[in-house]
Protein backbone atom coordinates (compact mmCIF):
# COMPACT_ATOMS: atom_id res chain seq x y z
CA UNK A 1 0.00 0.00 0.00
CA UNK A 2 1.55 3.37 -0.96
CA UNK A 3 2.12 5.69 1.98
CA UNK A 4 -0.61 8.32 2.27
CA UNK A 5 0.26 11.65 3.78
CA UNK A 6 -2.07 14.35 5.02
CA UNK A 7 -0.17 17.06 3.16
CA UNK A 8 -0.33 15.20 -0.16
CA UNK A 9 -4.10 14.64 0.05
CA UNK A 10 -6.49 17.16 -1.45
CA UNK A 11 -10.20 17.66 -1.02
CA UNK A 12 -11.82 15.97 -4.00
CA UNK A 13 -9.23 13.19 -4.32
CA UNK A 14 -10.86 9.90 -5.25
CA UNK A 15 -10.26 6.66 -3.39
CA UNK A 16 -9.68 3.56 -5.53
CA UNK A 17 -13.07 2.12 -6.53
CA UNK A 18 -14.05 -1.37 -5.40
CA UNK A 19 -16.66 -3.50 -7.13
CA UNK A 20 -18.04 -6.63 -5.52
CA UNK A 21 -18.77 -9.88 -7.27
CA UNK A 22 -22.48 -10.27 -8.13
CA UNK A 23 -24.38 -11.06 -4.91
CA UNK A 24 -25.67 -14.62 -5.20
CA UNK A 25 -27.94 -16.55 -2.85
CA UNK A 26 -24.78 -18.34 -1.78
CA UNK A 27 -23.19 -14.96 -0.89
CA UNK A 28 -26.22 -14.19 1.29
CA UNK A 29 -26.17 -17.62 2.94
CA UNK A 30 -22.49 -17.26 3.82
CA UNK A 31 -23.03 -13.75 5.14
CA UNK A 32 -26.10 -14.83 7.14
CA UNK A 33 -24.03 -17.46 8.91
CA UNK A 34 -20.84 -15.46 9.36
CA UNK A 35 -22.45 -12.17 10.38
CA UNK A 36 -25.03 -13.66 12.73
CA UNK A 37 -27.80 -11.66 11.05
CA UNK A 38 -30.27 -14.51 10.68
CA UNK A 39 -33.27 -12.45 9.60
CA UNK A 40 -34.90 -14.89 7.14
CA UNK A 41 -35.82 -12.07 4.76
CA UNK A 42 -32.23 -12.32 3.43
CA UNK A 43 -32.13 -16.05 2.71
CA UNK A 44 -35.60 -17.61 2.73
CA UNK A 45 -37.61 -16.87 -0.44
CA UNK A 46 -40.83 -18.28 1.02
CA UNK A 47 -40.52 -15.97 4.02
CA UNK A 48 -39.64 -12.96 1.84
CA UNK A 49 -42.84 -13.51 -0.16
CA UNK A 50 -44.92 -13.50 3.02
CA UNK A 51 -43.34 -10.10 3.76
CA UNK A 52 -44.62 -8.81 0.42
CA UNK A 53 -41.33 -9.04 -1.48
CA UNK A 54 -40.71 -10.76 -4.81
CA UNK A 55 -37.37 -12.15 -3.66
CA UNK A 56 -34.93 -12.12 -0.79
CA UNK A 57 -32.95 -8.88 -0.35
CA UNK A 58 -29.30 -8.45 0.56
CA UNK A 59 -28.22 -7.37 4.03
CA UNK A 60 -27.51 -3.62 4.03
CA UNK A 61 -24.53 -4.21 6.29
CA UNK A 62 -23.06 -6.61 3.70
CA UNK A 63 -22.71 -3.64 1.34
CA UNK A 64 -21.40 -1.60 4.27
CA UNK A 65 -18.79 -4.35 4.67
CA UNK A 66 -17.78 -4.04 1.02
CA UNK A 67 -17.51 -0.28 1.43
CA UNK A 68 -15.37 -0.89 4.53
CA UNK A 69 -13.03 -2.97 2.36
CA UNK A 70 -12.53 0.10 0.18
CA UNK A 71 -11.59 1.96 3.38
CA UNK A 72 -9.19 -0.66 4.74
CA UNK A 73 -7.60 -1.04 1.31
CA UNK A 74 -6.81 2.67 1.58
CA UNK A 75 -5.68 3.01 5.22
CA UNK A 76 -4.96 0.50 7.98
CA UNK A 77 -8.15 -0.13 9.95
CA UNK A 78 -6.71 1.28 13.18
CA UNK A 79 -6.72 4.75 11.53
CA UNK A 80 -10.52 4.71 11.08
CA UNK A 81 -12.17 6.85 13.75
CA UNK A 82 -15.80 6.63 12.66
CA UNK A 83 -17.92 5.21 9.86
CA UNK A 84 -21.61 5.71 9.25
CA UNK A 85 -24.16 5.18 6.53
CA UNK A 86 -27.72 5.68 5.46
CA UNK A 87 -29.25 2.78 3.57
CA UNK A 88 -31.10 4.45 0.69
CA UNK A 89 -32.23 1.54 -1.50
CA UNK A 90 -32.53 -2.23 -1.44
CA UNK A 91 -29.83 -4.45 -2.95
CA UNK A 92 -31.15 -7.43 -4.89
CA UNK A 93 -29.83 -10.88 -5.72
CA UNK A 94 -27.53 -10.66 -8.75
CA UNK A 95 -26.47 -7.07 -8.10
CA UNK A 96 -22.87 -6.00 -8.11
CA UNK A 97 -22.05 -3.33 -5.53
CA UNK A 98 -19.74 -0.55 -6.68
CA UNK A 99 -18.07 1.34 -3.86
CA UNK A 100 -16.57 4.79 -4.33
CA UNK A 101 -15.21 7.51 -2.10
CA UNK A 102 -13.51 10.86 -2.07
CA UNK A 103 -11.82 13.20 0.35
CA UNK A 104 -14.40 15.74 1.51
CA UNK A 105 -12.55 17.63 4.24
CA UNK A 106 -9.15 17.91 5.90
CA UNK A 107 -9.10 18.95 9.55
CA UNK A 108 -7.40 18.48 12.89
CA UNK A 109 -9.14 17.12 15.98
CA UNK A 110 -7.99 15.56 19.25
CA UNK A 111 -4.38 16.31 18.28
CA UNK A 112 -4.63 14.35 15.02
CA UNK A 113 -4.70 15.18 11.34
CA UNK A 114 -7.86 13.67 9.93
CA UNK A 115 -9.81 13.52 6.71
CA UNK A 116 -13.53 13.12 6.27
CA UNK A 117 -14.44 10.86 3.39
CA UNK A 118 -17.70 10.83 1.46
CA UNK A 119 -18.47 7.25 0.50
CA UNK A 120 -21.09 5.69 -1.72
CA UNK A 121 -22.29 2.26 -2.76
CA UNK A 122 -24.46 1.65 -5.77
CA UNK A 123 -25.98 -1.23 -7.66
CA UNK A 124 -26.80 -1.09 -11.37
CA UNK A 125 -30.28 0.17 -10.36
CA UNK A 126 -29.73 2.59 -7.51
CA UNK A 127 -27.50 4.34 -5.02
CA UNK A 128 -27.76 2.07 -1.99
CA UNK A 129 -25.51 3.60 0.67
CA UNK A 130 -24.63 7.23 1.37
CA UNK A 131 -21.82 6.99 3.87
CA UNK A 132 -19.09 8.91 5.58
CA UNK A 133 -15.92 8.03 7.45
CA UNK A 134 -13.32 9.93 9.41
CA UNK A 135 -9.78 8.57 9.27
CA UNK A 136 -6.52 9.75 10.81
CA UNK A 137 -3.72 10.39 8.32
CA UNK A 138 -0.25 11.53 9.35
CA UNK B 1 -47.09 0.48 16.93
CA UNK B 2 -43.79 0.94 18.67
CA UNK B 3 -44.03 1.33 22.42
CA UNK B 4 -42.69 4.84 23.06
CA UNK B 5 -42.40 4.24 26.79
CA UNK B 6 -39.26 2.25 25.89
CA UNK B 7 -37.25 5.41 25.16
CA UNK B 8 -34.36 5.25 27.62
CA UNK B 9 -34.78 1.50 28.18
CA UNK B 10 -31.44 -0.27 28.72
CA UNK B 11 -31.23 -3.95 27.78
CA UNK B 12 -29.24 -6.34 29.95
CA UNK B 13 -25.48 -6.49 29.16
CA UNK B 14 -24.43 -9.46 27.03
CA UNK B 15 -20.86 -10.83 26.99
CA UNK B 16 -19.75 -12.42 23.72
CA UNK B 17 -16.53 -14.21 22.69
CA UNK B 18 -14.76 -13.06 19.51
CA UNK B 19 -13.72 -16.29 17.83
CA UNK B 20 -10.88 -16.72 15.34
CA UNK B 21 -12.89 -19.13 13.16
CA UNK B 22 -15.80 -16.70 12.99
CA UNK B 23 -13.53 -13.87 11.83
CA UNK B 24 -12.02 -16.09 9.11
CA UNK B 25 -15.52 -17.12 7.99
CA UNK B 26 -16.52 -13.47 7.92
CA UNK B 27 -13.50 -12.52 5.80
CA UNK B 28 -14.61 -15.18 3.30
CA UNK B 29 -18.22 -13.97 3.36
CA UNK B 30 -17.11 -10.38 2.72
CA UNK B 31 -14.72 -11.32 -0.09
CA UNK B 32 -11.91 -9.92 2.05
CA UNK B 33 -8.57 -11.11 0.64
CA UNK B 34 -6.29 -8.88 2.77
CA UNK B 35 -4.38 -11.50 4.84
CA UNK B 36 -4.48 -9.25 7.92
CA UNK B 37 -8.07 -10.50 8.41
CA UNK B 38 -7.42 -14.23 8.04
CA UNK B 39 -3.71 -14.96 8.65
CA UNK B 40 -2.40 -14.65 12.19
CA UNK B 41 1.17 -13.86 11.07
CA UNK B 42 -0.06 -11.03 8.82
CA UNK B 43 -2.24 -9.69 11.64
CA UNK B 44 0.69 -9.70 14.07
CA UNK B 45 2.94 -8.05 11.47
CA UNK B 46 0.30 -5.31 11.28
CA UNK B 47 0.53 -4.82 15.05
CA UNK B 48 -2.54 -6.74 16.21
CA UNK B 49 -2.34 -9.37 18.98
CA UNK B 50 -4.66 -11.64 16.95
CA UNK B 51 -6.93 -11.41 13.90
CA UNK B 52 -8.68 -8.02 13.95
CA UNK B 53 -12.44 -7.80 13.60
CA UNK B 54 -13.48 -5.77 10.54
CA UNK B 55 -15.13 -2.32 10.80
CA UNK B 56 -18.72 -3.60 10.65
CA UNK B 57 -18.14 -6.31 13.29
CA UNK B 58 -19.60 -4.40 16.26
CA UNK B 59 -22.98 -4.50 14.50
CA UNK B 60 -22.67 -8.28 14.31
CA UNK B 61 -22.08 -8.47 18.05
CA UNK B 62 -25.07 -6.17 18.47
CA UNK B 63 -27.16 -8.65 16.48
CA UNK B 64 -25.68 -11.64 18.35
CA UNK B 65 -26.71 -10.07 21.64
CA UNK B 66 -30.31 -9.77 20.53
CA UNK B 67 -32.94 -12.36 19.76
CA UNK B 68 -34.72 -10.48 16.96
CA UNK B 69 -38.04 -12.19 17.65
CA UNK B 70 -37.87 -11.31 21.34
CA UNK B 71 -36.74 -7.77 20.50
CA UNK B 72 -39.69 -7.29 18.14
CA UNK B 73 -42.01 -8.52 20.90
CA UNK B 74 -40.42 -6.05 23.34
CA UNK B 75 -40.79 -3.04 21.05
CA UNK B 76 -44.20 -4.06 19.69
CA UNK B 77 -43.39 -4.47 16.02
CA UNK B 78 -43.28 -7.09 13.27
CA UNK B 79 -39.96 -8.39 11.92
CA UNK B 80 -41.45 -8.50 8.42
CA UNK B 81 -41.81 -4.71 8.43
CA UNK B 82 -38.21 -4.08 9.50
CA UNK B 83 -35.67 -2.24 7.38
CA UNK B 84 -32.24 -1.01 8.38
CA UNK B 85 -32.27 2.77 8.05
CA UNK B 86 -28.91 3.99 9.28
CA UNK B 87 -25.84 2.54 10.96
CA UNK B 88 -22.94 4.34 12.57
CA UNK B 89 -19.75 3.22 14.29
CA UNK B 90 -17.26 5.05 16.48
CA UNK B 91 -13.95 3.25 16.96
CA UNK B 92 -11.78 3.59 20.05
CA UNK B 93 -9.71 0.40 20.36
CA UNK B 94 -9.26 -2.70 18.15
CA UNK B 95 -11.46 -5.75 18.70
CA UNK B 96 -9.51 -8.94 18.05
CA UNK B 97 -10.00 -12.69 18.15
CA UNK B 98 -9.75 -13.91 21.72
CA UNK B 99 -11.46 -10.84 23.14
CA UNK B 100 -14.60 -11.09 25.24
CA UNK B 101 -16.80 -8.13 24.43
CA UNK B 102 -19.63 -6.91 26.62
CA UNK B 103 -22.32 -4.96 24.78
CA UNK B 104 -25.13 -2.90 26.23
CA UNK B 105 -28.02 -1.57 24.14
CA UNK B 106 -29.99 1.53 25.05
CA UNK B 107 -33.13 2.53 23.16
CA UNK B 108 -32.57 6.25 22.64
CA UNK B 109 -35.45 7.40 20.44
CA UNK B 110 -38.75 6.29 18.92
CA UNK B 111 -40.65 8.45 16.44
CA UNK B 112 -42.81 8.20 13.35
CA UNK B 113 -43.30 9.97 10.03
CA UNK B 114 -46.05 10.14 7.43
CA UNK B 115 -48.86 9.80 10.00
CA UNK B 116 -47.38 6.62 11.40
CA UNK B 117 -46.78 4.92 8.05
CA UNK B 118 -43.09 4.83 8.92
CA UNK B 119 -41.88 4.21 12.47
CA UNK B 120 -38.29 4.63 13.63
CA UNK B 121 -36.43 3.16 16.59
CA UNK B 122 -32.93 4.37 17.39
CA UNK B 123 -30.60 2.49 19.71
CA UNK B 124 -27.03 2.92 20.87
CA UNK B 125 -24.67 0.11 21.86
CA UNK B 126 -21.33 0.20 23.65
CA UNK B 127 -18.70 -2.53 23.23
CA UNK B 128 -16.24 -3.01 26.10
CA UNK B 129 -13.50 -5.63 26.17
CA UNK B 130 -12.34 -7.97 28.95
CA UNK B 131 -9.89 -5.30 30.20
CA UNK B 132 -12.71 -2.78 30.58
CA UNK B 133 -11.58 -0.77 27.53
CA UNK B 134 -14.35 0.81 25.46
CA UNK B 135 -13.60 -0.49 21.95
CA UNK B 136 -16.50 0.86 19.92
CA UNK B 137 -19.95 2.37 20.00
CA UNK B 138 -22.76 2.06 17.47
CA UNK B 139 -25.98 3.85 16.68
CA UNK B 140 -28.60 1.86 14.81
CA UNK B 141 -31.73 3.25 13.19
CA UNK B 142 -34.45 0.64 12.62
CA UNK B 143 -37.30 1.53 10.24
CA UNK B 144 -40.71 -0.18 10.23
CA UNK B 145 -42.94 0.13 7.15
CA UNK B 146 -46.55 0.04 8.31
CA UNK B 147 -47.90 0.49 4.76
Amino acid sequence: MPELTYDALNVGDDLPTLTSDPISRHTLALYCGASGDHNPIHVDLDYAKTAGLDDVIAHGVLSMGYLARLLTNWVPQRQIRSYKTRFTAITNVGDTVTCTGKVAEKFEAEGEKRVRLELFAETPQAQTLIAEAVVAVN
Amino acid sequence: MLNKTLIGHVLDPVELPVEEGRLKFLAKALGQTDPVYSDLDAARAAGYPHLPAPPTFPFMLEVDALDLVDFMALVGQDLKKLLHGEQSFAYHHPICAGDRITTVKTITDIFDKKNGMLEFLVSENTFTNQAGILCAATRTNYVFRNA
